[in-house]
């Protein structure tokens, strides 16, 4: 058993885009190796949110982050931290699959390359497989690694796209509703990985999917209108919301 | 739950459910009140109406059953929503016992209505079942308002209905070894006093049942239990 504590922790933060105060307060505690689900309704500044957790707000014009993010106790914003490797540590999956116009290794082999994590043509081949084995794919592209990313289907795509945030052996993964351009059969596929995948990474996912982050997450946190309002484990906040907006939320009563 | 949900026809689902709870709960509550009357007047066609009423309750049981699958099926509820299919899914069954029972007792009022009778142990049996009747109402109540409290109090009710069953069961023993001719007549009004006090479990478990739809989890108190007829003996004198 890893040790439960928390892996990620925010306090008072705040995130402005210009004027526009998008987060008000937040304060959660991410345990490590465990799911962490992020619901709300569209606008609730769950996506920002994750996006604060590896610093992809800072591209963003105007957009201001205040308070306290710490990975493992340390300040992501401090100065001096390197933006780069930050995100090798926290990697992030996105809503659409976007492999890189590359051959399935090479989408696989690009992040190790440019963080220098392999010394020989031979290990980057053991990662690359490694890879796609934990992403679940490996038996379905071992016999075409060279074929484009592009060709592969959108479920598989995804995986793939899993695999090369693996590759780069993070800590936490964020995933900004992997599942949404996905038919169900290659949900139930995203979803079994990422059960898999709790067992050495800290997971955090943004989904729409009430089902899916009572299925795949251990703890939930439900933001609306900025405001973090309610978080616990998932299994209470599914079966007995505490707060009236939550209940709302879950069962479908407001939007 | 005073919110509509954003999609009305999952509202008119679950309002289903209550008028199916509703409508069991009417029919048993109807089903008691008319074998009581059938035991006091003995009444044989009233025993009849009753031992009849019961194919409706298991009809409802049945269709609320189809209607929660459907519901956890193609709604998949949360939440309140998802313990108010689970609470009526467990109301209903109970019910359906409670209906079984009252229809045990006016088999018995039929066989018992072509005998002589016992001592007063008929006042003591309508005494208990008024008890019931009352908790059944409360249970019911306390559904349809949420009231928690008053579901609470229903299962603490449910003490004196075992208490009366065991001098009940100390009585009527009493007249068996006085007079064995009484045996028959005995045994049934023993089994009648019976049902009426498993019916009190049941109307707990619906109370309880109604707490946990409030609350989100079951009651984790002890209920206090005074069925002590199965250690129940008579002194030889």
């Amino acid at each position: 058993m890893p040790p439960l504590t928390h892996k990620v922790r925010a306090q008072n933060v705040n995130v402005f885009y210009g004027q526009k105060k998008a987060l008000n307060n937040i304060n959660l505690d991410i345990p490590a190796c465990q799911v962490t689900a992020l619901i709300g309704p569209s606008g609730c500044g769950k996506s920002t949110f994750l996006r604060c957790l590896n610093r992809m707000n800072d591209v963003v014009d105007g957009c201001r982050v205040e308070g306290n993010i710490t990975l493992d106790g340390e300040d992501i914003y401090a100065r001096g931290v390197d933006v780069v490797h930050l995100r090798a540590r926290v990697g992030i999956v996105f809503q659409k699959p976007n492999p890189f116009p590359k051959s399935i290794f090479d989408n696989v082999a690009y992040g190790p390359k440019i963080h220098g994590l392999v010394n020989n043509r031979s290990e980057m081949e053991e990662l690359v497989t490694t890879s796609l084995e934990k992403a679940g794919l490996w038996t379905e592209v071992r016999d075409r690694l060279d074929a484009p990313g592009t060709s592969l289907s959108g479920g598989q795509q995804q995986r793939l796209c899993i695999a090369r945030a693996i590759a780069v052996q993070p800590e936490v993964i964020l995933m900004d509703e992997p599942c949404s351009a996905l038919d169900p059969i290659a949900t139930a596929r995203i979803e079994e990985l990422i059960d898999e995948l709790k067992e050495n990474f800290t997971i955090i996912m943004v989904t729409h999917s009430m089902q899916q982050a009572a299925r795949v997450s251990q703890k939930t946190a439900f933001f609306h209108m900025g405001e973090l309002v309610e978080q616990g484990d998932t299994q209470d906040i599914f079966t007995r919301p505490q707060d009236e907006r939550t209940q709302a939320y879950i069962t479908g009563r407001i939007g | 739950m005073d919110n509509d949900h954003i999609v009305k026809s999952f509202d008119d689902d679950l309002s289903r459910l209550d008028t199916i709870i509703a409508e069991m709960g009417g029919l048993v509550e109807r089903q008691l009140s008319d074998v009581m009357t059938a035991l006091i007047k003995r009444d044989v066609e009233l025993a009849q109406k009753v031992i009849d009423d019961d194919k409706r309750v298991d009809q409802l049981e049945t269709e609320l059953d189809q209607h929660t699958i459907t519901v956890l099926a193609l709604r998949q509820p949360m939440a309140d929503d998802l313990r108010a299919v689970i609470a009526v899914l467990k109301m209903s069954a109970n019910l359906e016992r409670i209906g079984d029972y009252a229809k045990n007792i006016a088999k018995r009022v039929l066989i018992l209505s072509n005998m002589e009778p016992v001592g007063d142990t008929v006042q003591s049996i309508v005494r208990m079942t008024a008890l019931v009747q009352e908790m059944i109402k409360n249970a019911l109540d306390a559904y349809g308002t949420l009231d928690i409290q008053k579901a609470d109090n229903v299962r603490l009710r449910d003490e004196e209905v075992d208490r009366i069953h065991t001098s009940l069961f100390r009585e009527l023993l009493t007249y068996m070894m006085e007079d064995p001719h009484h045996i028959t007549a005995c045994t049934h009004l023993l089994f009648i006093s019976k049902n009426v006090e498993r019916i009190g479990d049941h109307v707990t478990s619906i109370a309880e049942y109604v707490h946990f739809l409030v609350a989100g989890e079951l009651p984790t108190q002890e209920r206090p239990k005074c069925d002590l007829s199965s250690q129940t003996t008579l002194e030889e004198d």
